[in-house]
């Protein structure tokens, strides 16, 4: 008998259930506009991706565990408990088309944070043995050896090394005292590794000092997509000690939207304290250089018409909505926003998870016809962002659907365009 | 049988003028709604009818309805129809008192039975084998059953009668009844009203009297003719309720521009009678006319319908009260539940058995 | 019964049962959803919580970006139903009186023909609902029997109410009366159904709101 079984999946949901989705069940009128914001739906037009639907066994539990009615109903054996057979069931629609990009959570006229349901609901199939098992594999790869794709620290210092070549820069690596930690994604690492030479840039640039650990240098947090705040939990943990060992001032998430709300919202909440420290996206603190006249950039601005996709959550979840529209105006000439930009923008297809699950593949690209309808509007060459996730969903989006443009990392984008004779190196202490 | 002088004859007897009749008779067609043109008609068909007999038998009432068909200013049609009709037995009117009362009753029932009008004022009492109320050593229920059974029809007169009244209000102490709870086999006219309007009522018997036959009758048994519309439908004050302008007491300037009454409680909205048109004492004025609401007296049970200042709308109880003390059962019900539910809560929280990497992996196999 | 005795059953028994269910079965819905509490937030805040609550409380009437031209059935009718039953609840000047009797508080009314026409509006936009939920994909999708209640339960104060008014089909007594039980009805169905949202909704937009507030998310 596997230890992962429905009494654990409902009792995880138990504990999961607090007022505020309580009163999402009370409040919901199934007016369906939810259905509406949610591009599994639009792009599909299936029912079944309703978003409120996907939390059904959510709401169940609670009928049955914490209403008076369905108390009563179960007591008099007129109710159904959830089942494996249920979550079996739900786990597409839990797993697969749910990015939990939170739009239905913007849009529901009651108020409903179906997103945060979504994620609730998870706990309660991570604990069953109802993950999907790309999402489980992930999760045993980061715990078991540091991050999802199983990079290990060694891979990472050859990548590091290079970049530091490349550059011209020097990465120090594990420094104690430094003002900034740099989280990475495993993107980063494998595919997108001149990140890694772009920030040395700009910190070099503004004269910042900071530090990779070799210890916890993975960011993405695999037990928030999987639903299992307990391995969400150890994952935070790993940099928290990291951070706090190391004594900096702030750790920085990388490009990677999930990464930064695991890290920076979630994470005093699953470690039951406050940090030590600030958490910051790359965007942000790239931001503060600017605002603090740290960034100089020579005159080369970039005259492709360009366009920024906004990672659901950096903005609609996150709250970085302003600063990479800032930087991009600093070194981009040509400059166009998608339609339903910012808080309303339309995720990439591959948040929360999905893009680890093979399965949801087909969805995923069948719903981008969303991206693509936003993008044909506008008519650019190149998509700038913020994030390693969306960026491997972009590409693979637009090669699916033939289309030809260019998907650009913001960091990157922003570091070309410095102008180094006009480095404040050292300018501040 | 009967050897009762015609209605014309006698009035002539009684020196009532054929112009004075013919008035009677063309204001009751207008009150019963017929063509003025059925005027004569109504002479000739009520002229060659003999005087029939009526029993009027008063049973839990207050002499009200007697009252209101009888105190007139000056001799009026609602007068004239005592000359009409023989009224036979009626404790109030008659002169004879005692047995010879109750024999000539009695009489009366054997010579014409089958033919005399049954008209009942005030309630019957059932309880306790209907103690409440006797007259001569019978109870109203055998009085009104014995002499129902040889009555052509009875009019119960007022709403005691019609509806049970007053003295039906809660509690009801006496068990009182209508006499359409009662009698089940004859026909009967309801003339509601505490008291019922005198021209309604003598309109009525006209009817009856004129074409022998019960008018028609709305689902509570009233004459259509004189209940058929609602005090509101007629009210003058209606265009005020209609422009939403009420008097919100009983002496401010809307009272005084004679603004509808609503607010303070009218029930006409809910009431069938026709006051609004035929008005009272002798179409001098009427209840509303006059600055206050419509009680509703006509309507079954109008006494147990709240507060006679309490607009149709609002509940008859106070739920304002009610709804506290609801409040406070359901706080403590809900704080039970709630507390309930965070213990069950905490149950499932100290079962947990954190997620582990490995369980995921063993899942897999 | 007659009708009058109907009326006085509804003014009377009726709505004091009704009361008592809907006052008791508000609290411990409420009572049992709140009391199950939220754990605080550890996260260093960007911005205030509360006052993405409260902007979320009053931003969420308004319909997201884009929102009107997907689902244009869902917010107009759902618009006017909702406003529709707004002025027509407490607006009409014998509803004012009951709200009066009851919480002791009394406003302007509007005049008849206002309500009249907010009546009209709401029972149209209930019927254009219900054939949306009845041929919508989504909307069938999502409904069951209790959603058909609640639609019913709701519409016929409505209905009745301006039947009443009118003096259509049934005599005004007999049509108040009715009018009077269908809003006892309603109110016995509402603890144990979405109609609960008439409150609840306030929270729900406050929680979301707070998290996002939180975050300095403007929605
Ligand atoms: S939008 Fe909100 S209220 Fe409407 S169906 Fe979805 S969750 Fe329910
Ligand atoms: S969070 Fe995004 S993907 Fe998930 S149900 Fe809501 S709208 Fe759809
Ligand atoms: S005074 Fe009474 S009967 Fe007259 S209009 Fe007003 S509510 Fe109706
Ligand atoms: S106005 Fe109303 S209460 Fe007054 S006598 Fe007429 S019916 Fe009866």
């Amino acid at each position: 008998m596997s230890a992962l079984n429905m009494e654990r999946g409902v009792k995880a949901m138990m504990e999961q259930i607090d007022a505020p989705i309580a009163s999402y069940f009370n409040s919901c009128v199934h007016c369906g506009l939810c259905a509406d914001a949610c591009l599994f739906y639009t792009e599909t037009g299936d029912p079944k991706y309703t978003p409120i639907h996907k939390v059904e066994p959510l709401r169940r539990v609670w009928k049955q565990e914490y209403t008076f009615w369905g108390k009563l109903m179960s007591t008099l054996g007129l109710s159904r408990r959830v089942t494996d057979a249920d979550l079996d069931a739900w786990q597409e629609l839990v797993y697969d088309s749910c990015t939990m990009c939170g739009r239905c959570s913007a849009v529901c006229p009651v108020g409903n944070d179906i997103a945060y349901m979504v994620r609730k609901v998870r706990e309660g199939f991570a604990v069953s043995g109802h993950a999907t098992e790309g999402l489980a594999e992930a999760a045993i790869r980061t715990v078991n050896i540091g991050s999802p794709m199983g990079i290990k620290a060694e891979t990472l210092k050859k990548m590091v090394a290079s970049e530091a070549k490349a550059s011209g820069i020097e990465i120090e690596l594990d420094k104690p005292g430094v003002e900034y930690l740099l989280m990475l994604s495993s993107a980063e690492i494998m595919q997108f590794h001149e990140f890694i030479g772009a920030v040395a840039k700009v910190m070099d640039h503004a004269g910042a000092t900071w530090t990779i650990s070799t210890e916890a240098f993975e960011a993405t947090n695999t037990g928030i997509q999987i639903g299992s705040s307990d391995i969400a939990r150890q994952l935070v943990q790993r940099v928290v000690d990291v951070a706090e060992k190391l004594g900096v001032k702030t750790v920085i998430s990388p490009e990677c939207g999930h990464a930064y709300i695991a890290i920076r919202w979630d994470g005093p909440n699953l470690i039951g304290r406050p940090y030590g420290f600030q958490v910051k996206h790359i965007v942000e603190v790239l931001d503060e250089f600017r605002a603090q006249g740290r960034l100089h950039f020579d005159d080369s601005k970039e005259d492709m018409k360009l366009t920024f996709h906004d990672p659901c959550q950096m903005v609609r979840r996150g709250g970085v909505v302003e600063q990479p529209r800032r930087l991009l105006d600093l070194c981009a000439d040509n400059f166009t926003e998608m339609p339903d930009s910012g808080v309303w923008n339309w995720c990439c297809g591959g948040g929360g998870g999905v893009s680890t699950n093979e399965r949801a593949e087909p969805l995923r690209l069948k719903v981008f016809s969303r991206k693509k309808s936003q993008l044909d509007s506008i008519g650019v060459k190149a998509m700038v962002t913020t994030c390693s996730n969306c960026r491997n969903m972009l590409e693979e989006g637009l090669e699916e659907y033939g289309m030809d443009m260019e998907v650009l990392s913001l960091t990157e984008l922003l570091a070309e365009h410095l102008d180094d004779s006009k480095a404040s190196k050292g300018a501040e202490a | 049988m009967s050897k009762r002088p015609t209605v014309a004859e006698h009035l002539a007897r009684q020196g009532v003028s054929r112009r004075a009749f013919l008035k009677f008779c063309a204001a009751t067609a207008s009150m019963m709604a017929l063509p003025p043109g059925m005027a004569p008609a109504i002479a000739e068909a009520l002229g060659q009818r003999r005087r029939p007999a009526v029993i009027w038998l008063s049973f839990q009432e207050c002499t009200g309805c007697t009252e209101s068909l009888t105190r007139s200013h000056s001799p009026t049609i609602e007068s004239l129809i005592f000359d009409v009709i023989s009224l036979d037995y009626h404790h109030t009117l008659q002169a004879a008192a005692g047995d010879a009362a109750e024999h000539h009753r009695e009489r009366v029932q054997e010579e014409f039975a089958g033919e005399y009008l049954l008209i009942v004022d005030g309630s019957i009492p059932i309880a306790d084998g209907g103690v409440y109320s006797t007259i001569a050593g019978m109870t109203n229920l055998q009085m009104l059953e014995e002499s129902a059974k040889g009555a052509a029809a009875i009019v119960a007169v007022g709403s005691c009668a019609a509806f049970g009244g007053i003295p039906k209000a809660n509690p009801n102490p006496t068990g009182a009844v209508s006499v359409a709870d009662i009698i089940k086999d004859k026909p009967i006219i309801n003339v509601s009203g505490c008291p019922p309007i005198p021209v309604v009522i003598t309109g009525v018997l006209a009817h009856y009297l004129t074409f022998g036959t019960i008018p028609e009758l709305d689902k509570l048994g009233r004459p259509t003719a004189f209940y058929g519309e609602t005090i509101h439908d007629r009210c003058y004050r209606r265009p005020f309720y209609d422009q939403g302008k009420f008097a919100k007491s009983f002496d401010d300037a809307g009272a005084r521009n004679g603004w509808c009454l609503y607010e303070l409680g009218c029930k006409g909205p809910t009431t069938y009678n026709a006051c609004a048109t035929t008005k009272w004492n002798e179409g001098t004025s009427w209840p509303v006319e006059s600055g206050h609401g419509c009680l509703g007296c006509s309507e079954p049970d109008f006494w147990d319908a709240g507060s006679f200042y309490k607009a149709v709308s609002m509940p008859i109880s106070d739920l304002g009260k009610l709804g506290l003390a609801a409040a406070a059962a359901g706080a403590v019900a809900g704080v039970a539940v709630g507390l309930h539910n965070r213990h069950v809560k905490a149950g499932a929280k100290a079962a947990h058995k954190p997620l582990t990497a490995d369980e995921l992996e063993g899942d897999k196999s | 019964m007659t009708d009058m005795e109907l009326l006085n059953w509804a003014r009377g028994p009726a709505l004091e049962w009704a009361t008592i269910i809907f006052v008791v079965g508000v609290l411990v819905r409420f009572l049992e959803m709140s009391l199950l509490g939220r754990k605080p937030d550890l996260s260093e805040a960007r911005a205030s919580a509360a006052g993405g609550g409260w902007r979320t409380v009053w931003r969420r009437s308004i319909p997201a970006p884009g929102l009107v031209k997907q689902a244009p059935v869902v917010i107009y009718a759902g618009y006017a139903f909702h406003i529709g039953l707004l002025i027509a609840l407490l607006f009409f000047a014998p509803h004012i009186l009951l709200f009066k009797d009851v919480f002791g508080l009394s406003w302007p009314a509007l005049p008849f023909f206002v309500v009249d026409a907010a009546t009209v509006i709401a029972i149209v936009a209930l019927l254009v609902l219900l054939v949306h939920r009845l041929v919508n994909p989504v909307r069938r999708f999502l409904s069951s029997w209790v959603d058909y209640l609640v639609w019913a339960v709701t519409f016929l104060p409505l209905l009745t109410g301006y039947l009443a008014y009118h003096r259509m089909i049934l005599p005004y007594t007999e049509m108040l009366a009715y009018h009077m039980l269908s809003v006892a009805l309603l109110l016995v169905v509402f603890p144990f159904t979405k109609l609960m949202h008439t409150f609840t909704i306030f929270v729900s937009r406050w929680y979301n709101g707070a998290v996002s507030g939180r975050k300095g998310v403007q929605l």
